[in-house]
């Protein structure tokens, strides 16, 4: 094939290409791009996060137009929603589903990259990216959880404002920026729906520099060594767009499961009572995804104790990398590592499910030896692996 | 398990029975407008969202234009009032919270919109409540406005035993036995807490149909692309 660079004015595919190259930058990036042969099921998930945070602004789009940003409006506004605009149930229960599809995909794709060594070089920066993308995440779920005004909304966002409170010294400005006031009312509630609209659009722009980055340095696979001949990649498409089809037609027939079978899973019927700052419910618990967390703000016996560590175990993620000297990527080849990054897995999945329980005194044991074996497989056995394999 | 016989049931109901046949949550209904109307309403939902139940349009409109809003106030600032229309949420007959508590000795009857999905027991914690009135025993005392009530944690409730055999007719011929009553408007409170659940099940199967279709078809072609690839 001639390139289209050469042909005459008259032809489109010409004029287009020497003006803006966007159909070579496709044919490049998403066609020919070379793909390693041997990714598994696992690399499908980064699709799948993109797939559902598409749902979730389009969905959300919808929301915002029928919901009404005001603590003595917001409540029937979305019951509104879920009653009487038309098709509003299923738009509802889209972006309910998608926040529980995107961290459950987030936290898998969190999951494998730690376990293939993908965040090693030259990958720092995409797995800094996806981190931060986690966090981006996080605020955005918190400030849409509060929107609906339902009791969990109210006493959920005033544990997570008193424990930003307590952040020495950025803590207080932060806490009455989002306040606004003295209490969590009108103004905090205005602010955090600008928050969750202006956050979805900010994760847009940092999936794209996510993906940017790995068109840099291309995909890991579960070997670990990257692809050194043509015979060992494969074009993305048709060989990858096929197989992610495939894979993305099960992960919807989850994620329609959630939202026409068990619409109910997702929330806490709690939340379908309106936020009463006289009546505080019987125990406040997070949503599923932020329960590890919760579960270690409780472990802890002082509050600024049980933040730190909440923090810590986010920011032993963000420095990997360097912790993890060793050039050896996947875990299969690690024999500590291997031993050792499950038991973390466990840990974090332990402590999820101690966050969604009563502390009794177990629980609270779980979550300490939990949260110490997470401290231990970062701090500890990361470094020690990666010692003892770079002298060997 | 019962409970899930019974949403299936609805469900079917729903859609295979024409409107003037009676169902539970349509005889639930009834009961509502003639028994529970007098102290709770549904605030959350409208008249019109009745036709869900399979009301028509013109059943709609007369229970509605039976029930007085408040409608601001005239000329010389006394309140006005207006008949409610389709588009209005059904309230509770109470102007406000504090002229509810007056009615009650102090304590406000809940509204009932999302109650059975609030309920720990949900619908069928209803059901209890209301057929577990039974004389208070010797030796116990409760308060004025209290009545002893088995289902409840501390066996009292501020409700008064708001049920009889034979206290309505169901157009349909059932027996309106404070069981039956109890059972019905259950089920209608269950349908209120869910709205759309039938509707939404019957797309989903679709949803999962079409999606198991293409996943059949996505997978034969990615084997046939990945043939000897691997």
């Amino acid at each position: 094939m001639t390139s289209p660079l050469k042909t005459p004015d008259t032809d489109p595919r010409g004029w287009l290409e020497r003006r803006f190259p966007v159909m070579s930058f496709v044919r490049r990036e998403y066609v020919a791009f070379p793909m390693p042969i041997n990714l598994n099921a696992l690399w499908s998930f980064g699709a799948f996060l993109i797939v559902t945070m598409a749902v979730m602004v389009a969905s959300g789009l919808f929301l915002a137009i029928n919901y009404t940003p005001d603590i003595t409006q917001a409540f029937a506004s979305v019951e509104a929603i879920d009653r009487q605009i038309p098709s509003g149930w299923f738009i509802r229960s889209l972006h309910m589903g998608g926040v529980t599809m995107l961290f459950g995909c987030l936290y898998i794709h969190i999951g494998r990259s730690l376990w293939y060594g993908s965040y090693k070089a030259p990958r720092e920066l995409l797995w800094l990216t996806g981190l931060g993308l986690m966090l981006m995440l996080m605020v955005t779920a918190f400030a849409g959880y509060v929107l609906p005004w339902g009791q969990m909304s109210y006493w959920g966002a005033t544990v997570i404002l008193n424990a930003v409170h307590a952040i020495p010294l950025i803590g207080q400005p932060m806490s009455e920026l989002l306040l606004g006031g003295d209490t969590l009312g009108n103004v905090a509630l205005h602010r955090l729906f600008v928050l969750h609209f202006t956050m979805a659009f900010a994760i847009l722009a940092t999936i794209a520099l996510h993906v940017a980055a790995l068109h840099v340095v291309k995909s890991n696979n579960p070997s670990g060594i990257d692809p050194v001949s043509p015979t060992q990649t494969l074009p993305f498409h048709p060989y990858y767009t096929s197989r992610d089809g495939f894979a993305l037609c099960l992960f919807l027939m989850v994620y329609a499961g959630l939202v026409f079978f068990l619409p109910d899973l997702l929330t806490l019927a709690d939340n379908y009572v309106q936020a009463n700052p006289l009546v505080t419910p019987r125990d406040i618990r997070p949503e599923w995804y932020f329960a590890p967390f919760y579960a270690i703000l409780r472990a802890v016996p002082s509050r600024l104790g049980g933040l730190f560590l909440a923090a810590g175990s986010l920011a032993v993620l963000f420095v990997l990398p360097w912790l993890d000297r060793s050039t050896i990527r996947s875990a299969t080849r690690r024999p500590m590592v291997r031993l050792s990054l499950p038991l973390a897995f466990a840990s974090f999945i332990l402590l999820g499910i101690a966050g969604m329980h009563a502390p009794s005194p177990a629980w609270l044991l779980v979550s300490r030896l939990a949260i110490g074996w997470w401290f231990i497989h970062f701090l500890l056995v990361m470094p020690l692996a990666s010692e003892r394999e770079m002298s060997s | 398990m019962t409970r899930l016989i019974r949403t299936l049931t609805l469900a079917a109901s729903l859609t295979a029975l024409p409107a003037c046949a009676s169902t539970p949550a349509q005889r639930g209904l009834m009961v509502y407008q003639q028994v529970c109307s007098a102290c709770h309403g549904m605030e959350h939902v409208d008249y019109g969202d009745m036709s869900g139940l399979g009301l028509s349009p013109n059943e709609i409109r007369k229970w509605a234009a039976d029930q007085q809003l408040p409608n601001g106030t005239d000329d010389n600032g006394d309140p006005k009032t207006r008949p409610a229309t389709a588009t209005d949420p059904i309230l509770s007959p109470y102007p406000n919270e504090a002229v509810g508590r007056l009615a009650n000795h102090g304590l406000l009857p809940p509204d009932l919109s999302r109650l059975a999905l609030t309920l720990p027991g949900g619908a069928e914690e209803i059901r209890q409540i209301l057929l577990s009135y039974a004389p208070t025993p010797p030796g116990v005392t409760l308060d004025e406005g209290r009545y002893y009530n088995t289902a409840l944690k501390w066996k009292h409730i501020g409700m008064p035993p708001p049920l009889q055999d034979g206290m309505l007719t169901y157009p349909d011929g059932t027996r309106a036995t404070s069981a039956q009553m109890a059972g019905d408007v259950s089920a209608f409170l269950d349908w209120v807490a869910h709205p759309h659940q039938a509707e939404r099940r019957r797309i989903g199967f679709y949803v999962l149909a079409y999606l198991a279709l293409m996943a059949l078809l996505t997978f034969l072609l990615q084997r046939r692309i990945w043939k000897g690839r691997r």
